[in-house]
C-alpha cells in the first residue's frame, strides 16, 4: 500500500470536521510552526522538501516563497489558487469537499511562513458547495483560536476569506487570478513585475494551488527532509492524480512520485485498468492542455524505459514523444474514442476560455475549432492539417499568458501522434460522423509520427 | 448580451444588504471593489438574473462606475444577463464528461424538456446548456444547477429523468 500524507484519514467519518480533523492529528503542523519555529525556519523545510508548485507550473514552492518582497509598512499576501478548471482535474474540489482543514492548516501555515496577515482563498465560482465547506471549516478554526488575534497566544495575527469566481478558466493563472479578486476581469497581467514584487493590490504576494499549500503540513510535520525522501530525484512527495475517462475506477489517488504509468492504470489499487474490457488507445497525463501520447509512449519512453509519475519522466523526449506532469488531471482514452473529435473538444474549450486580450490567442483558438470542426464533420481538406500546425505555431509562445500555449500543444500533440486519424477522416467523409473509431481503422496505431 | 434598461426600481433586501457588507469587509479599506464578484453571486441568487438595473445599484452601493460592474458581469460566464428558467440546469460538455456520455445527456436532456439550448420551458420552470469543464471529470456526465450549484453526478438518462420529475413536483 502507498504512503499516504494528504489523504490518509480520508476515508474516516467526520474527517471534514474540526473535531475529527483535530483528533487525527490535524493542527500539529501550526503549532509546531507558530511555536517553535520562525517565518524563515518553516521557508526553509519547504526548500528542503523539494515541493513542487502543484497546479501544473511545477515551480520549486520554497524558492517562490522566498522570491516574496518584504519592504517595511507594506502588507504581504497568500492567495490560495483553488479555481480548478483544467479539464481532467478535479483534485482541489476533492481535497476541498473531503479535508478542508488540511488545506486551512496549510493556509495558517504558509500565512505565517509569508507574513502574511490577510490571506484569501480563491475557489472558482461553480464550486459553491466547496465555498461552504471551507467558510464552516474557517469558523470552526476561529472558535478554536487557530485563526484571528493572537493565534495559540503566539501574537500571530491572521484572518482568511473565502472568494468565488464568476466561472472563468483564465483566473487560474496567477496574475488573471489577482485581477479578478480585485473585483475586474480575469485579464492576465504582463510580468514582470511577477506578484511576489507585485501582487494583489500592488503588494508583495504569494499565488499558491490548494493542493501545494495543503503539502506544508507533513512537511512541517515530518520535516523537509523526511518529505524529499519519498519520490525520486526532483519529484519529491506525494502527488494527487485525478483519474478520468475510459477506466474502470476513475478517481483521486494520491500516490508516491516514481509509479509507473502502467501501474497506475492497470493495477487494481488504482485505476484497475479499461473499462468495458476495451483496449487503451491514448492518455492526457496532466490536464488537457499537455500533450497527449498514444498508449505505447505513455508507458515507455522512447529508450524504452519504464514511464514514471514524475515530472522528469513524464517530460522524457520533450514534447516530440514526452508530455508533462501539468496537474495530474490524468485521462485515458479507449480504443473507439476519436481523437479527431476530442482535439475539437478541447480547442473549443480554449477558444471559449480566452481572455481575448492577444489576438494570436483571441483569434487563432476559434480558427483552429473551426477548421477541426470541419474536419470531425466530414468536411476537411489534407491541406487543413497543414493548417492547423500552422496556426498552433502561430498561437505558442505569442501571448502574454500561458493559454495560447495551452491551446496550442493539444492540436500540435494529436497531428504529431495521430495524423494519420486526422487523414483517415479527410479521406472517408462518408463516414467520419458514424465510423467506429477503434483500433482497427489504420493500419499500426500504435507508432508515433513524430514530425 | 447586456439586456436592455428598463429602469426599474431595484430593491436589496436589509438581508442582503447585510451580506453585502460582511463581504465588503473582507477587504482592507478603499478595496471595496474586490466584493464585486461575491456580490453579483448574492445578486444573482436573490432575482434569478442580473439585470442592467440591479447591475448599476450594485455600481451604486460599491461607489464604483456602472460600466466596472458591466465588463465583470459579461466576462464571468456564470452571471446570467437574461432570465432563464427557475432552474438552470448546466451539463459539462467538455472532453472528460463527454468520453463518458455528455452529448448523448445533453441530446436527452433537449427532448425530455423540449427546447433548445438557451431557450425556457413554456412553464418557465427549467433551461439547460452545455458549459464548459466544471472541475468533476471522474464522476461524469455531471450537471449542476443553481444558485446552490448542487452536483449530479454519473448521470444517465434515467437519472435525468428523476431530477426532472423531482424538481417538477417540488415546485408544484
Amino acid at each position: 500500500m502507498a504512503r499516504k500524507l494528504l489523504l490518509t484519514h480520508i476515508d474516516v467519518p467526520g474527517i471534514h470536521t474540526f473535531e475529527v480533523y483535530r483528533q487525527k492529528g490535524g493542527y500539529r503542523a501550526v503549532e509546531k510552526a507558530l511555536k517553535t519555529m520562525s517565518p524563515d525556519d518553516v521557508v526553509e523545510e519547504v526548500k528542503k522538501s523539494g515541493l513542487r508548485g502543484r497546479g501544473g507550473a511545477g515551480f520549486p514552492t520554497g524558492m517562490k516563497w522566498s522570491f516574496l518582497a518584504k519592504p517595511e509598512g507594506v502588507p504581504r499576501y497568500l492567495v490560495c489558487n483553488g479555481d480548478e478548471s483544467e479539464p481532467g482535474t478535479f483534485k482541489d474540489r476533492f481535497l476541498m469537499t473531503h479535508i478542508p482543514h488540511a488545506l486551512l492548516e496549510g493556509m495558517i501555515v504558509s500565512s505565517y511562513a509569508l507574513g502574511a496577515k490577510t490571506s484569501y482563498i480563491y475557489v472558482r465560482g461553480e464550486m459553491m458547495p466547496q465555498i461552504r465547506i471551507l467558510e464552516k471549516a474557517i469558523e470552526e478554526a476561529k472558535v478554536a483560536g487557530f485563526l484571528g488575534k493572537n493565534i495559540l497566544g503566539t501574537g500571530y495575527d491572521l484572518e482568511i476569506y473565502v472568494q468565488p469566481g464568476g466561472g472563468a478558466y483564465i483566473c487560474g493563472e496567477e496574475t488573471a487570478l489577482l485581477e479578478s479578486l480585485e473585483g475586474k476581469r480575469g485579464n492576465p497581467r504582463i510580468k514582470p513585475p511577477f506578484p511576489a514584487i507585485a501582487g494583489l493590490y500592488g503588494c508583495p504576494t504569494v499565488v499558491n494551488n490548494v493542493e501545494s499549500i495543503a503539502a506544508t503540513v507533513p512537511i512541517i510535520n515530518d520535516g523537509g527532509e523526511e518529505y524529499a525522501k519519498i519520490g525520486i530525484e526532483r519529484s519529491t512527495g506525494t502527488k494527487l492524480i485525478s483519474a478520468g475517462g475510459n477506466l474502470v475506477r476513475p478517481g483521486v489517488y494520491e500516490i508516491e512520485l516514481g509509479l509507473p504509468v502502467e501501474e497506475f492504470i492497470y493495477s487494481d489499487e488504482y485505476c484497475g485498468g479499461i473499462a468495458n474490457g476495451k483496449r487503451l488507445k491514448a492518455v492526457v497525463a496532466g490536464g488537457s492542455s499537455v500533450p497527449i501520447l498514444p498508449t505505447n509512449l505513455i508507458l515507455k519512453t522512447i529508450n524504452g524505459n519504464n514511464r514514471l509519475m514524475t515530472y522528469e519522466s513524464l517530460a522524457d523526449g520533450g514534447f516530440q514523444t514526452g508530455t508533462s506532469m501539468g496537474s495530474g488531471g490524468f485521462i485515458a482514452f479507449d480504443e473507439d474514442q476519436c481523437i479527431v473529435r476530442n482535439t475539437w473538444n478541447f480547442t473549443r474549450f480554449y477558444h471559449h476560455e480566452s481572455c481575448g486580450q492577444c489576438s494570436p490567442c483571441r483569434e487563432g483558438t476559434g480558427w483552429m475549432e473551426k477548421v477541426l470542426h470541419k474536419i470531425e464533420m466530414g468536411h476537411g481538406d489534407l491541406s487543413d492539417i497543414e493548417l492547423l500546425w500552422d496556426i498552433q505555431r502561430r498561437i505558442e509562445g505569442n501571448t502574454i499568458c500561458p493559454l495560447g500555449d495551452a491551446a496550442a500543444w493539444p492540436v500540435a500533440a494529436a497531428i504529431r501522434h495521430f495524423r494519420d486519424e486526422f487523414e483517415w477522416h479527410i479521406n472517408h467523409p462518408q463516414d467520419a460522423l458514424t465510423h467506429n473509431f477503434g483500433l482497427a481503422h489504420y493500419a499500426d496505431p500504435l507508432t508515433p509520427i513524430v514530425s | 448580451m447586456l439586456s436592455v434598461k428598463h429602469n426599474e426600481i431595484v430593491e436589496f433586501s436589509s438581508e442582503l444588504l447585510n451580506q453585502f457588507a460582511e463581504v465588503v469587509a473582507r477587504f482592507p479599506e478603499g478595496r471595496q471593489k474586490s466584493g464585486l464578484l461575491p456580490i453579483l453571486h448574492l445578486v444573482q441568487a436573490e432575482f434569478g438574473w442580473l439585470s442592467p438595473d440591479a447591475m448599476d445599484k450594485v455600481a451604486a452601493y460599491l461607489t464604483i462606475e456602472p460600466i466596472e460592474v458591466y465588463e465583470v458581469a459579461t466576462f464571468y460566464t456564470m452571471f446570467l444577463l437574461q432570465p432563464q428558467g427557475k432552474y438552470l440546469l448546466e451539463v459539462c460538455r467538455t472532453g472528460p464528461c463527454c468520453l463518458v456520455g455528455a452529448e448523448r445527456i445533453m441530446n436527452h436532456l433537449e427532448n425530455k424538456l423540449g427546447v433548445k439550448e438557451g431557450e425556457v420551458t413554456a412553464d418557465g420552470l427549467f433551461s439547460w446548456r452545455g458549459v464548459e469543464c466544471l472541475a468533476a471529470c471522474g464522476f461524469g456526465p455531471v450537471l449542476q444547477i443553481g444558485p446552490s450549484y448542487t452536483f449530479y453526478e454519473n448521470l444517465t438518462e434515467e437519472s435525468v429523468d428523476q431530477l426532472i420529475n423531482d424538481l417538477s413536483s417540488k415546485t408544484n
